[in-house]
């Protein structure tokens, strides 16, 4: 009746996940229980669980980041003081339980943690940026982001019910094979992974087409924000890359399954074909994550150094090259298997020369602060933190690709090190700095200023008190994953490392304390012009929140940075553009087939773990049900009068005549 | 903090004014407006191109899933194990019956989609019972040849090559099936609606699928069944 599963799954014998999942069901409840009695029940699951208002699930992409950010940093915090206490001692977490957290950090950090805050990045702005009200298959973004979802929470119930795998966030056979890890925690990672990944690799097509079919009359190639531009490649990497972990995955699952033989040690399986075929997805997957991140930092040098970005052709060049060559590199992470000088030479070419589109954007950068007037508010903060940082993760790359040198540092701490330098420096201040920076767009106040420096002063000393020892510690020949560490030697790097665990724990508390404080003086932080910045692009043309239909009036855009252009119009002529005509539009309606389908997909892949197979083909039988109702609706959509339309547009532009009004006084000033 | 300022604004006004010809920040090349295509000049596409665009890059995706196991079937060729080879177990004759169905499953795919253009709800239905009972055929031939082979002992359990033929040429049986249970419901849907805009969209995607999976089974039928009977 049920599978495998039974009483004997929940870890009642480790204090560890007990107490953490017991604290996690309690705060679940808390917050159900708070809304219950509250009554928002109706308000949440109208306007947000079934929305299909690619804002609203840009915001829940990054509100599932930032939690399982936070997860994931716990595991983090578990590890480093696991090895800085078990140095010839056994520390407190014992093996099997240790391997699951460095497996359960890199897979929820990267899956489940970058990929939604980017996804969301790029959901809320794509749209905004070009000047039309939706991308293109508004539903199919809600399911995307709900099978994501259910993704996150098959990761988080492994915790509590079975085990998560032991093999690292790549589950590499034969390790990972059923003979070598006949637990559940390999199916947890197979399942979880795979429902999450149609869900991105529908948020991918969807983006692909948004950009590529829909935006406002005017917005050319070259018209397009930068920000706009890597979600593009970043998605075209998306739509390329991601089946392939599709099939990799499914080939380990009939493995496991049913025995066959693709990646096993015997009987003709090839466990290196597997290697191959993850990082054929996986070194693509990085830049997935770091692309949308470089267009973040555009944008945001551009804005606070009053300037367009320099090089903007160069940068939309550099960003093509990288999303091209990032599919040719792969082989660099396991130069070690062997296959020889001449493929090895290829592949470290290529690895370093991937270095030289992300050079062109980093001179870009510098070259747009050159000479213009920077304002070093906390997005600022941030990118300039990143340049540091990046540029020492990306040199630390080019050594690890020389293939000679690569097999002293491979699989050690050095590599650990460098793979934090760019992820952090790259995609987690990427949308830290980000959220800063459009925070207003989204909420319509802005973020609390000093919390906001602190958070990112204690981030950037902490990272590189924590992972500057790991590149010396891999140097002298500490490999990673270690579990206990028999040589003394190393001690005082390892407390260097946990120390500045402690100074990033800081940094956490700063950015939540932030988030409070912000909410509870938002009054004083509204932004009621909507473009709080100067800034550039269309997005900023909108109120702040953007209304659901974001442009009352579809944009006609004349030249590069759109908004810009109408923001100096109106300056000159000291008057707004004359009003549009307005006409009715049609918006798609909400639906709950999104987390219907996500609820189905993660009941099926919680059977499927637990091989209860009527379960799962229950679900699936349930999920294609649901399908299909939703086919057979007669309304899509649903009309917005002009009327409405015109009163949110006068609205928009009283505010806009009071911030010209403001900034001809500047004008006279000057 | 509360005041932003924005006098950089201010200030590039200024300079628009001493430097008008706004050097290397002009609009490039002539621009040919096509309406409804979705090109930058004319907003965005209708939802017809939107839809059908959409379902290309779909494809585009699935064809590389598709490669993956065209590459593992590359890679396990040889990897017999001491069982049969891909020589001794291709029946070309029944490939043969196999693939001219599938083609021809594409012909009254086509001649469904032409009836549909025309709004014609009786040949649209008549041409889709024809496609999915040829598309039925195939799998049935499929199953067959599957099970001949299970009951010489022929699993993927044996090998690496029986794996990665087994799993190349189930996942197209399993794209197949899975295009037949949608005919169904495009059917069905036909049949109550008639012939909505969204429905026709999907009537599109639905044959690009189609068509999509017999590409991929010539490449199927070349490099495995041909190929490896030594043809």
């Amino acid at each position: 009746m049920f599978g495998k599963l039974d009483l004997s799954a929940i870890p009642l014998s480790q204090p560890i996940p007990l107490v953490t999942s017991a604290v996690v069901i309690l705060f679940a409840l808390g917050v159900v229980a708070m809304v219950t009695i509250k009554g928002w029940w109706p308000y949440i699951w109208h306007e947000w669980i079934t929305s299909v208002d690619h804002k609203r699930i840009g915001i829940m992409y990054c509100l599932l980041g930032g939690l399982m950010l936070i997860r994931g940093f716990a595991d983090a915090i578990m590890m480093r003081t696991q090895q800085a206490v078990a140095i010839n001692a056994e520390g407190y977490l014992p093996p099997e339980h240790y391997n699951q957290i460095f497996s359960a950090h890199g897979t929820i950090m990267i899956l489940f943690g970058a990929m939604p805050l980017v996804l969301g990045f790029m959901n809320f702005l794509v749209p905004l940026q070009l000047g039309v009200r939706d991308v293109a298959f508004p539903t199919f973004n809600s399911v995307g982001f709900w099978l994501t979802a259910s993704g996150a929470l098959l990761v988080n119930v492994s915790l509590f019910i079975g085990e998560f795998a032991r093999t690292g966030w790549l589950p590499y056979p034969p390790l990972s094979e059923a003979t070598y890890s006949p637990g559940v925690g390999v199916d947890y990672y197979l399942w979880a992974v795979q429902i999450s990944g149609v869900g991105t690799l529908i948020t991918g097509i969807n983006i692909v087409t948004t950009v590529l079919k829909m935006r406002c009359p005017g917005m050319s190639y070259l018209r397009m924000p930068v920000f706009t531009w890597t979600s593009l490649a970043s998605c075209l990497l998306i739509v390329a890359a991601f089946p392939i972990l599709t099939a990799t995955l499914a080939m380990l699952t009939l493995d496991r399954y049913v025995g066959w033989h693709y990646f096993t040690n015997t009987a003709g399986g090839n466990p290196m074909m597997f290697v191959n075929l993850i990082w054929a997805w996986g070194h693509p997957e990085v830049y997935i994550l770091v692309l949308p991140c470089f267009g973040i930092f555009s944008e945001i040098f551009s804005t606070f150094s009053g300037k367009p970005l320099f090089g903007y052709r160069s940068m939309v060049a550099a960003t093509l090259f990288i999303c091209v060559v990032s599919m040719l590199v792969w082989l660099h992470h396991f130069f070690t298997m062997g296959a020889g000088p001449g493929v090895n030479t290829f592949f470290g070419i290529s690895s370093s020369v991937i270095a030289v589109g992300t050079g062109v954007k980093i001179y870009n950068w510098i070259f747009t602060m050159y000479g213009g007037r920077v304002r070093l508010a906390v997005p600022m903060l941030w990118s300039m933190g990143f340049i540091f940082t990046f540029i020492i993760g990306g040199l630390t790359g080019v050594l690890l690709a020389i293939p000679p040198a690569d097999f002293i540092t491979h699989n050690s701490m050095f590599l650990v090190a460098h793979f934090h330098n760019v992820i952090v420096g790259g995609v987690v201040f990427g949308v830290f700095a980000g959220m800063e920076f459009w925070f207003p767009k989204a909420f319509g106040f802005r973020l609390h200023e000093g919390w906001g420096k602190a958070a990112f002063w204690f981030a950037l000393i902490g990272f590189w008190v924590t992972f500057a020892p790991l590149y010396i510690l891999g140097l002298n020949g500490m490999t990673r994953r270690l579990q206990h560490i028999n040589f003394e030697e190393w001690t005082p790097w390892l407390y260097v490392s946990l120390a500045g665990v402690i100074i990033l724990i800081l940094g956490v508390i700063s950015q939540i304390v932030q988030l409070v404080v912000s909410i509870l003086e938002r009054e004083k932080l509204r932004d009621v012009t909507g473009d709080p910045w100067d800034g550039r692009s269309l997005e900023w043309a909108t109120p702040s929140p953007s209304p659901f239909f974001n442009f009352a009036v579809m944009p006609n855009v004349e030249g590069e940075e759109a908004y810009w252009g109408i923001k100096l119009r109106a300056i000159e002529t000291q008057q707004l553009a004359p009003e549009p005509e307005y006409a009715p539009i049609e918006m798609p309606l909400h639906t709950p087939v999104g987390i219907y389908t996500a609820f189905f997909s993660a009941i099926f892949g919680f059977a499927m773990i637990w091989s209860i197979w009527w379960l799962a083909i229950v679900s699936i039988v349930a999920a294609f049900i649901g399908f299909v109702v939703f086919a057979w609706r007669d309304v899509h959509e649903f009309k917005v009068p002009a009327e409405e339309l015109a009163k949110a547009e006068r609205a928009r532009r009283a505010a806009r005549e009071a911030l010209l009004h403001r900034l001809s006084s500047h004008g006279a000033a000057i | 903090m509360t005041d932003t300022g924005l006098p950089a604004s201010v200030e590039a006004v200024r300079r628009v004014r001493e430097d008008p010809h706004r050097l290397g920040h002009r609009s490039h090349g002539p621009s040919e407006p096509v309406a409804g295509a979705g090109h930058g000049d004319t907003g965005p596409a209708s939802k017809r191109i939107i839809v059908g665009y959409g379902f290309w890059i779909y494809l585009l995706s699935d064809i590389v899933l598709f490669s993956c196991f065209f590459a593992a079937f590359a890679v396990q060729r040889s990897a017999t194990a001491g069982g049969p080879s891909i020589e001794q177990i291709v029946d070309i004759g029944r490939v043969a019956i196999e693939t001219a169905v599938l083609l021809l499953s594409s012909y009254t795919c086509m001649l469904s989609f032409a009836a549909s253009n025309a709004r014609n709800v009786m040949r649209t239905q008549i041409f889709l019972a024809a496609t999915g009972l040829l598309g039925l055929i195939f799998i049935i031939i499929e199953f067959q040849e599957f099970a001949v082979l299970a009951a010489e002992g022929i699993t993927p359990q044996r090998s690496g090559t029986l794996t990665s033929f087994f799993g190349l040429v189930g996942l197209h049986g399993l794209h197949v099936s899975a295009g037949l249970l949608w005919l169904l419901t495009m059917m069905a849907q036909i049949q109550v609606k008639g012939f909505r805009p969204e429905i026709t969209h999907r009537l599109i995607c639905f044959n690009l699928f189609w068509h999509a999976l017999d590409i991929v089974w010539i490449g199927v039928f070349t490099i495995v069944y041909l190929m490896g009977a030594g043809l």
